[in-house]
């Protein structure tokens, strides 16, 4: 039976994890130019309150009083549609990624906890959640095609396509490396791979370690992050698709950009690096130290590395990384049923 | 709740497939049908299909759609040419030759008050014992073999078709 006290706690539990998020990947732009500039020798933002830590609110401010600007030739219905659709596409796979054990206890407040998955570390705990992340973030890509068409200008629109093509390439790669967790765990339940690592060695980093190197590097360049940042490589194409957004619809997409990388960070703790699993310390605990190292990997390879060239980009994603995520595909499948009996 | 959320995905999907037809220009058109692939995952999530309504959102929506509105955008398509294609007085006798045609197709059921209660080979009841991914994976691997060999052969097919027709243009 479903009560009205259920849905009221199923309607926090989502604003509160929406709140964490969004203020997580509020954080991120600044821990972002807080560890470039470390790793640069420098300073960093550090004149909004105290070391700089007030900077992502001056920014958000900024960008809502700032002019908007619509292109004339542009396509209005399109042109405010994309940063939507973007923003979207980041903030809904949250809903299948779980950040805890859950909680311990039948009721809260004399509310039962078996319905809507409200006792659970994770907001909806589906059967194929896997399949549901990689079926919203091929969505993302029309944000960034339908952006960069209606703002009807070349560098908009080459941009896009530019972004596309590659988001398309590596989302191959990307999903062939997850099939080898997949067949060890025998489940597209998020939540099941993370009760399957429950030990460091169990961790699928190590029973998967090519497809962990493969999800890093197809995963950085689905996000677009350096070296793989074509989308907005500012000496050839301004900035890409956004060339033409200004005020806050730049900033949603400034925002989703964000959202794909904590993203990301999370999926590789989920998928790879057990979860929220760990001793001691509380499972949400472990969860967000776990993202935090990713977020700071992901930006430590963005201060070491340039920008690749973009035909080598489309050779490695289809001559290199996916024939290599297919044989970790078969050599998993033929180990897995060979010497380790197949469960399932 | 579940017949809340069928009006709504059912009247989503009706109302972006009319504007699939009635808009006027290419890429709107494109991006109204896409729309409709994720209502129509919405429904087959109603009926407890997960993984069909993820693969459609994944391959549909996400894969299929994505190179449709790309010729769409690299031929630059205009208004005025798609409105030309439609001036063709012949297709248009077909168009509506065909739309009677479903119409009528569809009206016994339209008409019938209830649909006959006939109890298949797999309830809800069963599906939900594994999972739907587990089931599809089991039949098609074991009773559907050979149709699934002969579909992956066929797409194999098209690639190298793809790599043929791009290698003579280099």
């Amino acid at each position: 039976m479903v009560t009205l006290g259920a849905i009221v706690l199923v309607i926090i539990k989502v604003l509160l994890a929406l709140g964490v998020i969004m203020t997580a990947i509020a954080y991120i732009t600044l821990m972002e130019r807080k560890v470039l500039a470390f790793l640069q020798v420098r300073l960093g933002p550090n004149r909004v309150g105290p070391w700089g830590l007030l900077q992502p609110l001056a920014d958000g401010i900024k960008l809502l009083f700032k002019e908007e600007i619509t292109v004339a030739g542009a396509d209005k219905v399109l042109y405010l549609l994309a940063p939507a659709v973007v923003m979207v596409c980041a903030l809904l796979p949250f809903a299948v990624v779980p950040f805890g054990k859950g909680i311990v206890g039948e009721s809260f407040l004399g509310i039962p906890l078996d319905q809507f998955d409200l006792g659970k570390g994770i907001l909806a705990d589906i059967d194929t959640g896997i399949l549901f992340i990689f079926a919203i973030s091929s969505l993302s890509v029309y944000g960034v095609v339908l952006g960069g068409w209606a703002s009807n200008n070349k560098y908009s629109l080459l941009g896009a396509t530019r972004a596309s093509a590659q988001m398309i390439s590596y989302e191959l790669a990307l999903g062939m490396s997850v099939v080898g967790v997949l067949l060890l765990t025998g489940s597209l339940s998020l939540v099941k791979i993370v009760e399957d690592q429950d030990w460091i060695w169990k961790w699928n980093c190590f029973r998967q370690p090519l497809a962990f190197l493969i999800f890093l590097i197809a995963g950085s360049a689905e996000v677009c992050r350096t070296p793989f940042d074509f989308v907005e490589c500012e000496n050839e194409l301004v900035a890409g698709y956004q060339t033409e957004y200004s005020s806050m619809k730049f900033g949603m997409f400034y925002l989703a950009e964000y959202g794909h990388l904590l993203l990301l960070s999370s999926l590789v703790t989920t998928l790879f690096l057990g979860g929220w699993q760990g001793p001691i310390l509380p499972p949400f605990v472990w969860f967000s130290a776990k993202v935090f190292f990713m977020l700071f990997f992901f930006i430590w390879i963005r201060g070491t590395y340039p920008r690749l060239r973009y035909d080598k980009l489309m050779h490695f994603g289809w001559k290199v990384l996916l024939p290599a995520s297919l044989v970790n595909v078969v050599a998993t499948a033929v180990i897995y049923s060979l010497y380790l009996g197949g469960k399932a | 709740m579940e017949a809340l959320f069928f009006y709504l995905f059912g009247g989503l999907a009706l109302i972006s497939s009319f504007f699939v037809i009635f808009l006027r220009k290419p890429v709107h058109n494109a991006v109204a049908l896409i729309f409709t692939f994720f209502c129509l995952a919405g429904l087959y999530l109603i009926l407890g299909a997960e993984f069909v309504a993820m693969i459609q959102v994944l391959v549909y929506a996400g894969a299929i759609m994505v190179l449709f509105l790309f010729v769409i955008m690299l031929l630059n398509l205009e208004e005025e040419e798609a409105i030309e294609g439609r001036g063709n007085k012949f297709r248009r006798w077909l168009g509506g030759f065909a739309a009677v045609v479903v119409f009528l197709l569809l009206a016994p059921v339209w008409l019938m008050q209830a649909l006959p209660v006939v109890k298949g080979t797999f309830p809800p009841e069963k599906v939900q014992e594994l999972g739907n991914t587990v089931w599809i994976a089991r039949l098609l691997f074991t009773d559907y073999l050979l149709p699934f060999e002969v579909a992956s052969v066929l797409l194999l097919a098209a690639i190298v078709g793809a790599v043929f027709f791009a290698m003579k243009r280099m």
